[in-house]
């Protein structure tokens, strides 16, 4: 067997189906993303080539920086709300009772599809029938608000059942990370008289950093490209009130029929996405002691 | 060394295998004998179970009077069909028969040249069946690219014993409307139910206060760039709007509700009116899922005329739904045309009874049994001074996106009504350079 490994050909042959696949179904498509975004095209006619000028529209385009707006703040929540998620899997994984049950009960989202999410919350935000609004009405308050209609609330009353959906998935990873560290640590920690705030801040996140930085990583380029609830939600709407990058790039391809323009826009959130997670593995490289 | 070979065979065995399984389909669509014809269309058999029943009736006739072609069938629903034949036609592979709107979605197929003329097919003794004036809206520089099989108009429905229990008439004049409104919302019943987030739902009631206040041509002359969007009556119908909205006129969350779910709260006894197209018509007559007596209790109005507006009543919102279009590179383009003609000839006959469609060919109403609400609605396509295209289907797609956010933004009263028109004029100012 190691002598077919060493063989440089046949190692190629054994990656060649996946590096095909990726070449097809990512690479290419990407370079082409950039190809298309230098020229004017309504995806059926005859291409245009226009230079830079799809790009510097964007940098105009208040719509456009709207969209990106809202997109960096689906992500900041979408982060902070990681803080939360660690406190849960810290109590979680601390052995209380019925961890294993309520585990369980916060990866129900996960395994609900986006749609079906979307049509429940919708349900919920109903501007007079939802279960929302009626507790609201209960309570007294006399007008409550359309949250989905009213684009002071729009992109909130969104970004609430993004969280919710992916609770269950950083739960459950934290939660994996945690088991993971050994008990005899958090043993001796006792034994040197550790509260178990101090186990938990200055052994347990150390130890577990580099699963941190990662699901950081996920959240924030998740968010930055997310697209499913907000399409069927409100579709961007009113008037542009929930747009996020991709959902514009999608109105502008499929809706508003200029191909070249949104393969500007997708161009872009790809640039944003690297540039983002590369800030942020710098930021917790920083952190990290310098290896002597 | 033979070791050596032995691993090397193995391995692309491997290789070549997951190849082949990729193609091992493509092959056996080509055994049948005789041309097939590929057609795309909208209606599922769930969701729009007749429409879909009378398309096989007619796929299997014309298969037997025309031995030797057999027609392939790929059904989508709206959305997913529009995205489908998006990314089709910029691969050129569009199916030899599909589904198309009219005016401003049909141009870039037409100008693309991937939609063949079907003006021979019109010719050919088609022509005098469609409702005039149907046909012109899938023309493009003359020539015309799609056959349409609905027509539709937009009357305002209304529940009568809502407007009964509150001693309400129906409404001629606009001043009497907004009387309905007042009286309606002071009893705390939605007057109108709309759902917003479509937004082509409220430019419905914008089109309308628009040909009610400047008649039937300043719309569409904005548009089409003989004319300003600019127009006062343009201006003055986005104010008439908003005080709709201060009045309290329609249901709350309208922005953030979409067309089925307001639609649910006017079926279910909650809104006093609502105004949609004629393709809601089965929902107030023959619908079995509908309460009997709802259906009983529903009826429409033309909508009421303006003080010193220049529209008369007879002037609707409408126009051509869907029709059907032959693919420019099709293989089988003269079966494919025949097909179309035949597909329209026996549309004709059995949408509307079936189906409750309203055809884009003539109904003879005295030939048929059909529910009131239908015999009205014919009776007054007949009389119709006017038919205003939907704004949304006569701007080109890019306009009609931003027509239809500011639309949104107008309702939500985040924009002036002078801002708006500029806006539109802005956008389709841009488009004509």
């Amino acid at each position: 067997m190691n002598q077919v490994m060493a063989n440089k050909k046949v190692i190629f042959l054994y990656v060649a189906p996946a590096l095909l696949l990726v070449l097809v179904l990512v690479y290419i498509p990407i370079v082409l993303t950039g190809y298309y975004g230098l020229m004017k095209w309504d995806g059926i006619g005859e291409m245009e080539f226009i230079g830079l000028k799809n790009y510097k529209d964007l940098i105009q385009d208040h719509l456009f920086w709207d969209s990106v707006y809202h997109s960096f703040l689906l992500a900041l929540f979408s982060a902070l709300s990681l803080i939360g998620y660690l406190m849960i899997s810290i109590i979680l994984a601390g052995n209380i009772k019925g961890a294993d049950l309520l585990r369980k009960i916060y990866l129900i989202p996960m395994l609900l599809a986006s749609v079906v999410i979307a049509q429940l919350w919708m349900k919920i935000y109903h501007p007079s029938n939802g279960i929302l609004n009626h507790i609201l009405m209960k309570l007294g308050v006399v007008d409550p608000p359309s949250w989905l209609a009213d684009p002071r609330f729009t992109l909130f009353a969104i970004i609430i059942p993004v969280i919710w959906q992916y609770a269950g998935f950083y739960i459950l990873i934290y939660y994996a990370a945690l088991k993971n560290i050994p008990e005899e640590i958090v043993e001796a920690a006792k034994i040197d008289g550790a509260t178990p705030f101090q186990i938990a801040t200055r052994i347990k996140l150390p130890l577990i950093k580099s699963v941190i930085i990662v699901t950081i990583v996920l959240a924030v380029v998740g968010s930055l490209k997310y697209f499913d609830l907000i399409y069927i939600m409100t579709g961007g709407g009113p008037n542009g009130a929930s747009e996020v990058m991709a959902s514009y790039m999608y109105n502008q391809a499929f809706k508003g029929f200029n191909f070249g323009y949104a393969s500007a826009v997708g161009f872009f959130l790809l640039l944003i996405c690297l540039v983002a997670t590369y800030l942020i593995r710098k930021l917790a490289a920083t952190g990290q002691d310098t290896p002597s | 060394m033979i070791k050596k070979a032995y691993f090397f065979l193995l391995a692309s065995v491997l290789v070549v295998s997951l190849a082949l399984t990729g193609c091992s389909k493509g092959a056996e669509n080509e055994s049948g004998s005789g041309k097939v014809i590929k057609f795309m269309h909208l209606w599922p058999a769930g969701s729009s179970k007749q429409h879909h029943m009378i398309v096989e009736e007619i796929i299997k006739e014309f298969e037997s009077e025309h031995p030797g072609v057999r027609v392939e069938v790929e059904v989508l629903e709206n959305e997913q069909y529009k995205n489908k034949i998006k990314v089709l036609s910029s691969s050129n592979k569009l199916p030899d028969v599909g589904f198309t709107w009219a005016a401003g979605y049909l141009k870039p197929f037409a100008k693309g040249n991937l939609f063949a003329p079907l003006d021979d097919v019109l010719q050919d003794g088609l022509k005098d069946d469609f409702v005039k004036g149907t046909t012109e809206a899938y023309a493009v520089d003359g020539k015309t690219y799609g056959l349409p099989l609905e027509l539709n108009i937009a009357p305002i429905y209304y529940n009568k014993k809502i407007f009964k229990e509150n001693n309400l008439e129906v409404p001629k004049t606009y001043e009497e409307f907004q009387h309905v409104v007042k009286t309606l919302e002071s009893k705390g019943i939605s007057p109108i139910a709309l759902g917003n987030k479509d937004a082509w739902t409220g430019s419905l009631w914008y089109m309308y206060l628009a040909d009610r206040i400047g008649g039937p041509k300043v719309l569409n002359q904005a548009i089409d760039r003989s004319g300003s969007f600019e127009n006062p009556a343009l201006v003055s119908a986005a104010e008439e709007i908003q005080k709709l909205v201060k009045a309290n006129a329609f249901n709350k969350g309208f922005n953030g509700l979409s067309n089925d779910e307001a639609k649910s709260e006017f079926l279910n006894g909650k809104a006093g009116m609502y105004l949609m197209g004629t393709w809601e018509l089965p929902n107030f007559t023959t619908n079995e899922e509908i309460p009997q007596d709802f259906r009983d209790q529903s009826g429409y109005f033309k909508f009421p005329t303006v003080k010193d507006g220049k529209g008369d009543i007879d002037s609707w919102v409408g126009g051509p739904g869907v029709g059907l279009f032959v693919a420019q590179n099709s293989e089988v383009k003269e079966e494919s045309k025949k097909f179309v003609k035949f597909f329209i000839e026996k549309w004709g006959e059995q949408s509307v009874t079936k189906a409750g469609v309203i055809p884009a060919t003539k109904v003879d109403t005295d030939k048929l049994d059909l529910p009131k609400l239908y015999i009205d609605v014919l009776n007054d396509l007949n009389q119709a001074s006017n038919i205003t295209l939907f704004a949304d289907v006569q701007m080109s797609p890019s306009v009609a996106e931003t027509h239809l956010n500011l639309i949104q933004s107008l309702y939500g009263n985040e924009i002036k009504p002078k801002d708006y028109a500029k806006q539109h004029e802005t956008a389709l100012k841009n488009e004509e350079n």
